[in-house]
């Protein structure tokens, strides 16, 4: 949460108002976090925390009940070129072809670019996302995990310094998701792409994100933990499962998603900073537990 | 006998055509008279010893169609025009007033569609203007315009409008949230956005607001020339009425059936140009 970081979330907090103007307890509050440029972050929660809100407001495209987000030194108050978004259920435009999908943003983008230079754009990307050949196809003939690919070259196309995906493969089957991760990872790796992901899935959280941050349950939530992915960078899907560190996060996540989120939550009159944990790293004590886990304990 | 839906519907509709034309021609039937006492009437009159029912024979019909069809556009006079130039005036007043109403309902739907206060503002007034038969607007028509021919139009205009107008609000304030966060997060102008996003989105639900009008606007026009008069399918129809001519009023009941079909075929084609498939 330190200023310098290139995007700053701080105190963030969202109050609904019902149709009689009463306010609803914060879904969350008190959420701060920092991404750096370069970083590939994901945030891991049970529905109902707020994820996908937080996501819209760094978005701009909510605002906050409380607390600001600044990106690269200026504030986040609305809809901006410099966020590019992949929306949960891939948000195409029906009536327009793959490559028109993707024209239209780089279009936005560069208002002054001349059709052919806007069309060579849009293919470059369509390429990038291994869709040659179905660039003239319009979304409703293609699968899901092509959506979601066209999904992903239109927000790359505009170039963003940032890219924000709502639990983009959700809606996939395990064999597409995999392969689209894959490529993901390919793509952020070479473009040094800064990302903020909503996800379900442990094991792509273990695969992309660079830190991986654990919400509490909602009303109230927070973020309780960081926890830094320790394993390195040039890892691949085929050999996650060969490193002794990918079971002690995959662990360290599932307890936390299965357990501890709950007791969290009913601990919600501790507020603190959310611990920055490693637990890929060997255990630090004899108890086999991490100093993290055992403050958790000493919380609950 | 393995024959596909399609070949056995169409000969279904040959089948129930030729029952219909067979009662048609029981019903027309020369009937003889029983009593041979009015022989010596009947001789003096010629040769009106059958009596026919007023409806037309199937052969009169034909013969009346086959005159029709082969002189279209003669004219011979104020009140003898052929079946084209009436048609052909019943359609220009169609379309313009179609025409007008759509320059006026498609905007103003499109600014209703997006606003929730002016949405809310002026649903009494449509909720209030909309039952009105376009035909009780005549006497104000004629009065204010002071020329039937225009106020025909008005008449359409006015019918035209509801359908076209709800429609356009309706797909408009119902344009997929995730099309305009797209928009939004991609900072399109608000005039990129209603012509890119908005009018796309909701074109196929507009498509089907024209089609209603234009169904309705070929519905009031016949009443409204027979109103009016002077000319067009719906005076001719009178007209034929008044000249007992029940052949010339049925074959144009025919061609306002036909060419109602074929205006409601051109705006599905148009329809399913703008669908869109999710």
């Amino acid at each position: 949460m330190t200023m310098a970081a290139f995007l700053a979330v701080e105190h963030l907090a969202k109050v609904y108002q019902d149709a009689q103007g009463r306010l609803s307890e914060p879904v969350f509050e008190d959420v701060g976090f920092g991404i750096e440029r370069g970083e590939f972050v994901c945030i891991i929660g049970h529905s109902g925390c707020g994820k996908t809100t937080i996501l819209s407001i760094l978005a701009g495209l909510e605002q906050p009940s409380e607390g600001l987000v600044i990106m690269d030194g200026r504030e986040v108050v609305g809809p901006s070129l410099e966020r590019g978004v992949v929306f949960q259920g891939h948000a195409l435009m029906p009536w327009l072809t793959v490559r028109e999908n993707i024209a239209f943003a780089v279009r936005s983008r560069w208002t002054a670019r001349r059709r052919a230079e806007v069309l060579d754009h849009a293919q470059k990307y369509v390429e990038l996302v291994g869709l040659e050949g179905a660039e003239h196809k319009k979304p409703a003939a293609l699968s899901g995990g092509m959506k979601q690919r066209v999904g992903i070259a239109r927000a790359f196309a505009i170039e963003p310094k940032m890219l924000l995906l709502d639990e983009p493969f959700g809606a996939l089957d395990a064999l597409t998701r995999g392969t689209i991760q894959d490529e993901l990872l390919r793509i952020v790796q070479a473009t040094h792409q800064t990302v903020f992901m909503i996800t379900h899935d442990v094991d792509e959280a273990i695969l992309l994100a660079d830190k991986i941050l654990l919400m509490s349950n909602g009303p109230r939530a927070r973020i309780v933990e960081i926890v830094v992915n320790t394993l390195p960078r040039q890892r691949t899907r085929h050999l996650l499962h060969h490193d002794p560190q990918y079971y002690r996060i995959r662990n360290h996540l599932v307890d936390f998603l299965v357990e501890r989120s709950i007791r969290m939550q009913a601990a919600d009159d501790i507020r603190s900073a959310p611990a920055v944990v490693s637990p890929g790293l060997a255990r630090d004590d004899e108890n086999g537990e991490t100093t993290s886990e055992a403050i958790a304990r000493a919380i609950v | 006998m393995k024959l596909p839906l399609s070949v056995k519907a169409a000969l279904l509709t040959v089948v129930l055509l030729g029952v219909f034309l067979f009662i048609w021609y029981l019903a027309t039937l020369p009937v003889e008279r029983a009593t041979t006492a009015n022989d010596e009437y009947a001789a003096l009159m010629g040769k009106a010893s059958q009596k026919t029912s007023g409806l037309p024979t199937l052969t009169q019909m034909g013969e009346v169609t086959w005159q029709h069809l082969t002189h279209p556009f003669y004219d011979n006079g104020p009140n003898d025009k052929g079946i084209g130039i009436q048609l052909a005036y019943s359609l220009a007043r169609v379309l313009s007033g179609f025409a007008l109403a759509a320059l006026v309902a498609i905007p103003v739907g499109f600014v209703i569609g997006m606003s929730p206060l002016l949405r809310r503002a002026l649903d009494p007034f449509i909720q209030v203007l909309k039952p009105i038969s376009p035909l009780a607007w005549m006497p104000l028509a004629l009065y204010t315009i002071k020329d039937a021919a225009t106020s025909s139009i008005f008449v359409i205009f006015i019918c035209s409008l509801w359908p076209m107008l709800i429609n356009t609000a309706f797909g408009v304030a119902s344009v997929r949230r995730e099309w305009l966060n797209v928009a939004h997060t991609l900072e399109v102008s608000p005039m990129r956005k209603a012509f890119r996003v908005v009018l796309p989105a909701a074109a196929p639900t507009i498509m089907t607001g024209m089609r209603i009008s234009m169904g309705i606007a070929w519905l009031v026009i016949v009443a409204a020339e027979m109103l009016v008069g002077g000319l067009g399918i719906g005076y001719f129809v009178w007209n034929e009425w008044n000249n007992l001519s029940l052949a010339n009023v049925i074959f144009a009941i025919l061609v306002i059936g036909f060419v109602g079909m074929l205006l409601d075929f051109i705006f599905a084609r148009l329809q399913r140009l703008v669908t869109y498939e999710e």
